[in-house]
């Protein structure tokens, strides 16, 4: 039986960086896959802005382009 | 009697602050410096700028380490150079639990960092429909200024002398005619080196001062919040004590009663 890679791997950018996502299918599963531990962060998919209360619902597709930001020093 | 030192507050969107000290988070040593210096500085505003998490590595957050009860954060749209990305970068800090008082900037030029206004102006608009208390970094000019009261700021910022340059108030007229034509607090963003140039900034009465590189690039840069500390608040007292009149001609402060005559 040939492996079906598509099925297996999913292709993101995740902050401009090309990865292939294993198992996760919606947007709170791509937290945990990547295991993303700042205590406050916030995600766009397709540079439209998700909120929490929707990561387990919005589902990710070959291609995605991702964003998640937190805060850093910074002045002006 | 004690001596009521400082008369009002200063208001921003639906806060009081008892500090007219904002300072920024970038460029300190560590962490652990970043802390002790905001500490010391008494400010309960800070302004963080918001960028992508580098995958990885789980670096530790500059919010592990500031007190979120103690302090207002003031997320800012630094290295922004459209509309839409101060925007959206304004959006996202919202969804990461920092609030909805943002200070917008969208640069103009790269050299000087001087702020693409009209892109300000719109971004402002279109944030301010959406919720935000918004605080832009502007020039110094006074129709703009206006324009960007009308639409609803909560403030205006305008820089007294380019970003990180600390060559200090540098349009001190121009700053004046500002805070004759708005009722917004107007805070100088931008420009300061060092603590004389804070109090300049606080005497000509401004309602605020927010600085971060002639804290954090100082030499002992903990000494330097103390000394902007006091130089905002020396500032503040000067100003609502009302200065004397600048005259051209000596006026003695000793009578002319009583002097011996030879």
């Amino acid at each position: 039986m040939s492996l079906n890679f598509r099925e297996i791997f999913l292709k993101l950018t995740i902050n401009g960086e090309d990865r292939k996502i294993l198992k996760s299918k919606n947007l709170e599963d791509l937290i945990r896959e990547l295991d993303i531990q700042a205590p406050n962060f916030a995600m766009a998919l397709n540079q439209q802005v998700v909120p929490k209360s929707k990561y387990a619902t919005t589902p990710i597709q070959e291609n995605d382009e991702v964003e998640i930001v937190h805060a850093v020093g910074g002045g002006i | 009697m004690i001596m009521n030192t400082q008369k009002e507050f200063m208001k921003i969107g639906d806060k009081t602050f008892k500090s007219r000290l904002i300072v920024g988070t970038g460029k300190y040593k560590s962490f652990d410096e970043t802390r002790q210096a905001i500490e010391i500085s008494g400010a309960e505003m800070v302004t963080v700028a918001v960028r992508r998490i580098e995958l990885d590595k789980n670096k530790d957050s500059i919010l592990n380490h500031l007190d979120p009860k103690k302090y207002t954060f003031l997320p800012n749209t630094a290295g922004c150079y459209t509309l839409k990305e101060a925007v959206m970068t304004c959006e996202l800090a919202r969804e990461a639990g920092l609030g909805n008082i943002v200070k917008v900037e969208v640069i103009g030029d790269e050299k000087t960092l001087f702020p693409d206004n009209e892109a300000t102006l719109e971004a402002s608009k279109l944030l301010i429909k959406d919720g935000f208390h918004v605080l832009p970094y502007c020039t110094d000019d006074v129709v703009l200024c206006k324009k960007l009261e009308d639409i609803g700021c909560a403030a205006v910022m305008p820089l007294a002398a380019p970003i990180g340059s600390g060559l200090g108030i540098r349009n001190p007229y121009n700053i004046k005619l500002i805070l004759e034509a708005v009722s917004i607090p107007v805070i100088i963003d931008a420009g300061v080196g060092t603590a004389s140039d804070a109090s300049r900034a606080m005497e000509l009465g401004v309602s605020g001062i927010l600085m971060n590189t002639a804290i954090a690039g100082a030499k002992d840069p903990l000494k330097m919040s103390l000394a902007m500390k006091m130089a905002v608040e020396c500032g503040r007292m000067a100003y609502e004590a009302g200065r004397i009149p600048k005259k051209l001609y000596a006026s003695a402060s000793s009578p002319l009663d009583g002097l011996i005559e030879l």
